[in-house]
Order: structure tokens, then C-alpha cells, then sequence
């Protein structure tokens, strides 16, 4: 049986352990703010933090889940996060089924580089695909979270 | 025509407001519904004249709002988010003639309902089939508020005055009154005469026209936003389907032993395959019945059908090509002809040809098709991300031979669309399992079944020649393309393009050429055809435009002087479009060039000599009646990695409700037009498609899309017109166009993949 914390409260599950930690948080706890984009980690849409690290919950079987997972719901339980109050301010998304994915990837970007360059911010998306085409603009709202960070 | 009734003792927004609210209820009956929507319309048939069956369809669309007595309003959105921004531009503009606070606006989402009129939101029809009727609604909805207020009072209605705070006042004994408080007598009102209402001037406007953020913002960023995968219905069963791996294919036997094993599955149930033409009935094949979606995946895995994979299975792209090609070469169908070409090409002189060629594409929206179906009994209630509820309705109603009005079918938000959402086969699967479960089903497609298994945008062939003048300018002009139309999705023996088609930048060109004909081939399908995000403008446009900067190189000048001169004079062209539209909306020469000189202008072109790696390019087309034009800057290594620092669009869409939303669009189009041009490619081996995932059908990431998209939008008093697909035409040629210029390489058959860029 497997055991971890999402968003801070305790789980274990005694399905199947093969079960992608996607499904597990969208079908069995009902956190569907974390997406299904192509179950191969190619699209980053189901972006969640593994200790405060961003990783691809599709390929991610929950019997091997050991630390703390956060989705999209747990950054958001206290309000906006300064990452979502940026992405609201930029007006990012369109149809915004991705968004939730890239918020969580730049909320473990800012983490790890709190003021990253163009290239970085380049490096750390270019997983996380937005068919609608806002990278312009995902590019602009992270400097301005990270702008804000600093102020 | 425009009919408004007073229906607030009706049940239009059941349970959302309390009794004494106000709700007015608008018709429409716009002459244009609808008519370049596509080739559906009129299958198989050419456009030369116009197919009037196109423009006569009767359409009634209609919006509803509801003032509630705390002063709330209700605005209902009967067309589909998907990133288009509906939501926020279209009850913006009732606001606006409301005089309604913003912040006190709810937006609901319609049900399909055919008392809202056409709610396919497709051909980038909703700000301009529906602002007239929006802003009739909220202004006759304010008279109706002021009339009460003034009757309240005893005063004249003339003395008292609606305003941005939401209130009605009357000056001279300084009173007013909330909409809230006045909703209860307003709904008592006969709705006004449409000569006594009164539309505010542009000048008037206060949310028309000024730059507004999205609606649902903020629950889309704390993924609260319900997307069609998120439903979740009581007592659901998941369901994951084996489609057959060829259009047409069937089931001849099924091993479902090791998939019965897996945990969480429950049973497998077979789906019957289609009646040709396959529309939009579900493809057949087996369907695994699990507790979740992971376990249905993972059952379906293990299943072992022996398919009967039909005729198609002779179908293979590269074979395919080839005879698209060979058909392009040879005279086809006449779409268009004026002058004589055939007597200017004889002359002999400078002649020039050149053949292009577009694969099929996949939409690859990022949330795949998924529906939530609960049959009960003759009821049926269906929640679907769907571009289309009414086909919803439709469908699932056929599907089960009960009445459409039958069938509920609630509107997700949709995890992008681009055309593949309204198409409900996915939804007709889910109602089909839910009935054969007695329980209810969502159905969930992964990546592969929505890669593998699209309706997919067509494979064209083009081939173009043009005879040049002295000065290197055109005097006659032949174009011909290939490909199996959309028609074929509806008629199995449609091989030419619909008039939709041919309308999508094919018939005319907007350029100055004394001797011109287009003509159509035929092509059969053998794969689902539909329409992608501006459909055949996509090819028709690389064509004409990629072309035009080919004779400009023959005539040893300046691309973007050649266009300019080739655009010509200020006209009105003609045989474009059903005349009806062109009363409304004429396609005008002068407003293409001058999105041709603002983009050029920004872009500060001709101030850097083009070459050594580096170049501009410039593509101008008018797609879904608004103007654009399209300069993209390229930097092209010496291994052939093509970069797209800058993106310099203009844009004449006539008025523009939330230019907000117009830049988010324009930006979009860029990162879709970068897609299509460097990898969009869907092929076919014996009729199964070849590509499956985003590792081998890939579409731009932040890294390789332009860094940066400079929107330019046209102030205008002329009619609104589309804005969510005609950024995507011109982009595809002006990067070919700027590669060409950076590299000296032409690039004739899409992708860039095929011609040694990445």
C-alpha cells in the first residue's frame, strides 16, 4: 500500500499500484485542476510538485509516490498564488485546459531560479505545450511573478 | 429581423432567479448565418455561381438575460468557450448597451437549446452574427428599466436616465432606483417597439472596443474551470474504446480474457460500426467498461481484436500524394475565369509554375474528445467540451432513435476545439455505452485515439502559373488545387470541393490580374475529413501567397512593393463570396493593403537587407471577412534550425468588441501557423494513420515558437467580422516567404521537416 501526502493531508491507496498518480489524483480523490494531456510526460498539462519539484503526473505510478505531492488546488487553498495573480494580470489563458500545468512548472521554476532569464524560463517550459499559443504571454507572467517576488 | 419578447414569467433560466426577475428574451434572424462555414452545407457542389441553399437556411438565434431583484445579471453565453474569449466579448457588448456594472455580471452557460439559434461556434461567427442582437437586447432591456423607474415616479421617461452605477436616475428630484428594484416592474413592461429603442453611439461605448480580461480568469488559473474531462457524475462508469485502426473497419473477433483480468474492469461491450457516410456516428469497434479511466486504458491495452480493415486499408499517403499531385497537373473543375489565360499563356513570354503541397493535420487540442452520457429511460442528459451542443442533441438523438428534445446536453469549457469539437461522434459513444450500461458513462479518448482518429484537416495539391508582363507583372493567372473535400464526411461521393471551400481563398484572388481561372480537382477520402482552425485557407493561402513572392523574385523586386502593386487599385471584388455578404460585408482591396503597409511599417521593412541566414517575409489573405497581413522575421542557422524572433500582424476585423481578446487570438495564430508549418504532418500506412502522440505529430513548444507576436489592430466603424481563425492563413507563407528570403531555399510542400529545417 502506498502512502504520501497531497495538498498536505495524508492518502494511501491500495489499488493499482500501476495506477499513474494522475488518475489517482483526477478519478479517485476528484482534484481535477491537474490535466490529462497525452500520458507520455511530452505535454506537461498534468504538471504537479513532488517536494516542491515539478513532475509529470502521468508517468508517475503511485505505488512509487514517497514525498509530498501538491496539485494546482493545494497552491490555491489560502487564494491566488503570486504565480496565478501574475498569470490573471497577463491575462494568459485562452481555453486554459494547460495552464494549470505551466502555473505549477513556473511556480518550480521561480524555486529553483527566482529571477531566470529568457533562456531559462525557455528551458523550464519547453515541456509544457499550449495549443492555443500563449507562450508570449506565460513568458511575460513569470517575469512579472518574479518581478513581484522580489518588491 | 429582430423580435424581443417579454418572457420573464417563463423558465428560461431555470432556478437561477427568484420570482419578480426580469428576463428578455431576443431573436434574430441574420441573413448570413453560417455561410462560409464550410463546404457542409452543399457537398460536393462548386461555388460558381454561389449555391443559394447556403444563405436561405432559417436561423433564429436568440440570447436570454434576467436582472435579478438583488440586481445581479444573468447573461446567458449560448456559445462555446474554448479560448476564443465568448464569454467575456459577447455579454460584454449587452453590458455595454445595459449600462449594466460589469462586476455585476454573471455569465451562464447556455445549454444546447435551439431557441438560442446556432450555437455551433465554429467559422468565427459569434461576435459577428450576435453583436447586433447582444446590443438590442441590452438597450431595449435599459428602456424597459428606465420606463419602470419613470413610471414608479409619475415623471416622463424621457427626464430619467440609466447609468454605468447600475441605477436609473431622475436629476431634477434627485432620485434613482437600482436595477435590482427595478426588475420586479420592468418584467411587468410590453417589451418596447424596436424604432423606440435607442443603440448608444460608438462614442458611447464603454466595454465595446476597450481591452477587457477574460471572464473565467481566475477560476482557469486555480483549475477550478470545469472542462469536459473533469465531469464527474454520480455512479459513472469509465470507458475507453479500440477504434478500428481503418476508417471503415470492423470487428471480425475479440479476446477479452487478459483485459477482464485487469483490475478495475468491468465488461467489454462492442459498438456497432458506421453507415457510410460515416458523419459524425461514432467509428465502432470495442469499448472497455472500468471503475476509472486508468483501468480502461489499461484493459483496452490488453485487448485482442482481429480487425476486417475494409477498403481503406489500401490507402497510404506517400501513394496518395502522388496522384493528388498528378491530378493537380491536369485541367479540372472551372471555379472562377475571367479574360481568356489559356490565350496568354500561348503568347509564350515569361511564364512561371510552380506546385505546392499541404499535408493532413490533427487538431491535437490539448483536452482529447470526452463526454459524460446518462441515458434514462428516453431521456438521455449529456456533458460534453463540444463546439456544438445542438449536434449533440441531434446525434445522440438519431443515435438512439429518440426526439432530440430528448436529449440535454450541458457545455463544459473546452480544452481547445479548432474545429474538432464540433464534431460529436465522441459524445454519440458515450450515450451508446450508457444505454447499453444503464448506468452513466464517460467516455475518454488518450492522445493516441485523438491523434489517430481525427477528422482530419485535407492533404491538398496546388499547382499555379502565371504569364508576366514587360514590368513583371501578371497578365494571366491559373490556379488548381486538389483534395478530398469535407464534403466527403457527409456524402461518400463527393470528390470536389464544397462552395465553403472554394470561397477560403480559391475562387478570386485579391490581385490585379486581367486574365484569371481557378479550378478544383477531384480527390476521394480515405480518412475523416474536417475543418481545422480556417480549413482550406490554410492551403489555398500558402499557395497564392508563397506565389506571389515567387513572381516577385522573377521579377526581380521587392516582395513587399510587388504585392503592394499587385493588390492595385481600391476595388470591391467580386465572386468571392454569396452576395448577400458582400452587401455587408464587401471585400475591399484598399482595407488588405492597408494592413499590408501597417504590418510592413512596424515590422520596418526593407531597412535590413534580407540574406546570410536572415529574412523577412510577407503574407497578406482575408479569411473569415477580416483583413490581415502578416510579416515574420527568420533567422535560419547553417544547420537548417529555423528561429521566428518576430511576428508583426495587422489586423482590419471591422469594429472589435475586446481587442484583448483579438491580440490573445492573433498571438494564438502565430504559435498555430508555427505548427503547421515546421512539423504538422499526419501520414498514412495502409490506412492506419502513422503518427499517434505529441513525440511524432509535434506542435510548437515555447522554445521554437515566435518570441514575440506585435499585434496591430485597425480602428473601424464597419461590422464586426471573424477573429478566431484568420490569423492562421497568412502566417504559413510569410515564414516560408522570410526562410526563402533568409536561405534562397523555396519551400513548396509543407513541413519545414521535409526540406531539411527544423
Amino acid at each position: 500500500m502506498a502512502h504520501f501526502k497531497v495538498n498536505g493531508v495524508s492518502r494511501s491507496f491500495d489499488g493499482d499500484p500501476e495506477m499513474p498518480l494522475l488518475w489517482y489524483l483526477r478519478d479517485i480523490l476528484g482534484l481535477t485542476g491537474t490535466k490529462f494531456g497525452c500520458g507520455m510526460a511530452l505535454c506537461g498539462a498534468c504538471t504537479v510538485l513532488e517536494n516542491g519539484k515539478a513532475i509529470r503526473s502521468c508517468n508517475k505510478q503511485v505505488g512509487t509516490v514517497t514525498g509530498e505531492i501538491t496539485t494546482i488546488e493545494g497552491i490555491s487553498a489560502h487564494g491566488p498564488h503570486a504565480v496565478q495573480k501574475a498569470w490573471a494580470e497577463v491575462n494568459v489563458p485562452q481555453c486554459g485546459y494547460c495552464q494549470t500545468g505551466q502555473i505549477m512548472q513556473a511556480v518550480s521554476l521561480l524555486a529553483a531560479k527566482p529571477h531566470p532569464s529568457d533562456e531559462d524560463i525557455d528551458e523550464g517550459m519547453a515541456g509544457n505545450i499550449c495549443r492555443c499559443g500563449t507562450y508570449q504571454r506565460i513568458r511575460a507572467a513569470i517575469k512579472t511573478a518574479a518581478a513581484k517576488e522580489t518588491a | 429581423m429582430i423580435t424581443i419578447e417579454n418572457v420573464s414569467r417563463r423558465n428560461f433560466l431555470q432556478g437561477m432567479l427568484s420570482a419578480g426577475a426580469f428576463v428578455l428574451c431576443v431573436r434574430t434572424n441574420p441573413l448570413l448565418a453560417n455561410a462560409v462555414r464550410s463546404g457542409t452545407a452543399n457537398a460536393g457542389a462548386l461555388a460558381a455561381p454561389w449555391d443559394p441553399s447556403l444563405d436561405t437556411t432559417a436561423f433564429h438565434p436568440g440570447v436570454y438575460l434576467g436582472i435579478q431583484t438583488d440586481g445581479t445579471v444573468f447573461i446567458v453565453a449560448h456559445r462555446t468557450e474554448m479560448g476564443n474569449g465568448v464569454r467575456t466579448s459577447l455579454p460584454r457588448i449587452l453590458a455595454d448597451e445595459l449600462d449594466a456594472d460589469w462586476s455585476r455580471v454573471q455569465v451562464i452557460q447556455g445549454d444546447g437549446d435551439e431557441r438560442y439559434g446556432s450555437q455551433d461556434t465554429d467559422g468565427s461567427h459569434s461576435v459577428r452574427e450576435f453583436f447586433d442582437t447582444m446590443r438590442e437586447a441590452g438597450a431595449t432591456a435599459r428602456l424597459m428599466l428606465v420606463r419602470a423607474a419613470a413610471q414608479q415616479w409619475g415623471v416622463p421617461e424621457e427626464q430619467c436616465m440609466a447609468d454605468p452605477a447600475h441605477v436609473v436616475t431622475h436629476k431634477a428630484s434627485s432620485r434613482s432606483l437600482g436595477y435590482g428594484e427595478l426588475a420586479t416592474l420592468a418584467a411587468k413592461l410590453p417589451v418596447p417597439k424596436k424604432e423606440e429603442v435607442k443603440l448608444k453611439s460608438p462614442e458611447q461605448w464603454r466595454y465595446i472596443g476597450k481591452p477587457a480580461p477574460g471572464y473565467d480568469v481566475t477560476d482557469v488559473c486555480a483549475g477550478k474551470a470545469q472542462f469536459g474531462m473533469d465531469v464527474r457524475v454520480d455512479g459513472m462508469l469509465y470507458a475507453a474504446v479500440a477504434h478500428p485502426p481503418v476508417l471503415g473497419g470492423k470487428v471480425k473477433g475479440v479476446d477479452d480474457s487478459a483485459t477482464l483480468k485487469v483490475k478495475g474492469v468491468q465488461k467489454t461491450v462492442s459498438i456497432d460500426p458506421f453507415t457510410p457516410p460515416h458523419a459524425f456516428q461514432p467509428l465502432g469497434g470495442v469499448a472497455v467498461i472500468a471503475d476509472n479511466t486508468w483501468s480502461a486504458f489499461k484493459g483496452r491495452k490488453q485487448l485482442k481484436v482481429d480487425w476486417d480493415n475494409g477498403a481503406n486499408a489500401a490507402y497510404t499517403s506517400s501513394e496518395y500524394k502522388k496522384q493528388l499531385q498528378e491530378t493537380a497537373r491536369q485541367p479540372g473543375r472551372v471555379v472562377h475565369s475571367a479574360g481568356d489565360p489559356d490565350a496568354e499563356f500561348a503568347k509564350g513570354g515569361k511564364i512561371v509554375e510552380a506546385e505546392y503541397f499541404a499535408p493532413h493535420l490533427a487538431h491535437a487540442s490539448m483536452e482529447p474528445p470526452v463526454a459524460v452520457a446518462d441515458v434514462r429511460g428516453d431521456k438521455v442528459t449529456v456533458w460534453s467540451p463540444t463546439q456544438n451542443p445542438q449536434g449533440v442533441q441531434e446525434e445522440v438523438a438519431k443515435a438512439l432513435g429518440l426526439k432530440k428534445e430528448n436529449v440535454t446536453c450541458h457545455v463544459t469549457f473546452l480544452g481547445g476545439g479548432f474545429g474538432r469539437k464540433s464534431k460529436p461522434d465522441y459524445a454519440v459513444e458515450a450515450a451508446v455505452l450508457s444505454k447499453k450500461m444503464g448506468k452513466p458513462v464517460k467516455v475518454v479518448w488518450s492522445r493516441e485515439d485523438d491523434i489517430q482518429f481525427d477528422y482530419y484537416h485535407s492533404v491538398a495539391a496546388m499547382y499555379l502559373k502565371a504569364a508576366l508582363d514587360d514590368s513583371g507583372r501578371p497578365r494571366a493567372w491559373l490556379q488548381r488545387s486538389v483534395f478530398p473535400p469535407i464534403g466527403s464526411t457527409f456524402d461518400k461521393t463527393a470528390v470536389y470541393g464544397g462552395a465553403g471551400e472554394m470561397s477560403m481563398g480559391w475562387n478570386v484572388v485579391p490581385f490585379e490580374v486581367p486574365n484569371f481561372r481557378s479550378e478544383n480537382g477531384q480527390a476521394v477520402a480515405h480518412v475523416r475529413i474536417g475543418w481545422l482552425r480556417s480549413v482550406a485557407n490554410i492551403y489555398h493561402a500558402f499557395a497564392v501567397q508563397s506565389f506571389a513572392n515567387e513572381l516577385a523574385v522573377a521579377a526581380g523586386q521587392d516582395s513587399y512593393d510587388y504585392l503592394i502593386a499587385l493588390m492595385g487599385s481600391a476595388r470591391t471584388l467580386e465572386g468571392t463570396q454569396p452576395p448577400e455578404q458582400s452587401q455587408k460585408y464587401p471585400y475591399e482591396t484598399a482595407r488588405l493593403k492597408h494592413v499590408a503597409e501597417l504590418a510592413a511599417a512596424k515590422a520596418n521593412w526593407g531597412k535590413k537587407k534580407s540574406g546570410n541566414g536572415w529574412g523577412m517575409g510577407i503574407a497578406v489573405h482575408r479569411s473569415f471577412l477580416t483583413y490581415v497581413a502578416t510579416v515574420v522575421e527568420a533567422e535560419v542557422d547553417s544547420s537548417g534550425t529555423v528561429r521566428i524572433p518576430h511576428v508583426y500582424t495587422a489586423v482590419d476585423a471591422g469594429i472589435v468588441a475586446n481587442p484583448e481578446m483579438v491580440r490573445s487570438q492573433f498571438e494564438g495564430a502565430a504559435v498555430f501557423g508555427t505548427s503547421i508549418a515546421r512539423t504538422g504532418e499526419i501520414t498514412a500506412t495502409n490506412g492506419v494513420i502513422d503518427q499517434s502522440n505529441f513525440h511524432n505529430y509535434q506542435v510548437a513548444r515555447m522554445n521554437d515558437a515566435p518570441v514575440h507576436v506585435d499585434v496591430q489592430i485597425v480602428e473601424s466603424t464597419v461590422p464586426p467580422a471573424g477573429v478566431g481563425e484568420p490569423g492562421v492563413p497568412p502566417f504559413v507563407p510569410a515564414l516560408c516567404n522570410a526562410i526563402y528570403a533568409a536561405t534562397g531555399k523555396r519551400v513548396r510542400e509543407l513541413p519545414l521537416t521535409r526540406n531539411g529545417f527544423a
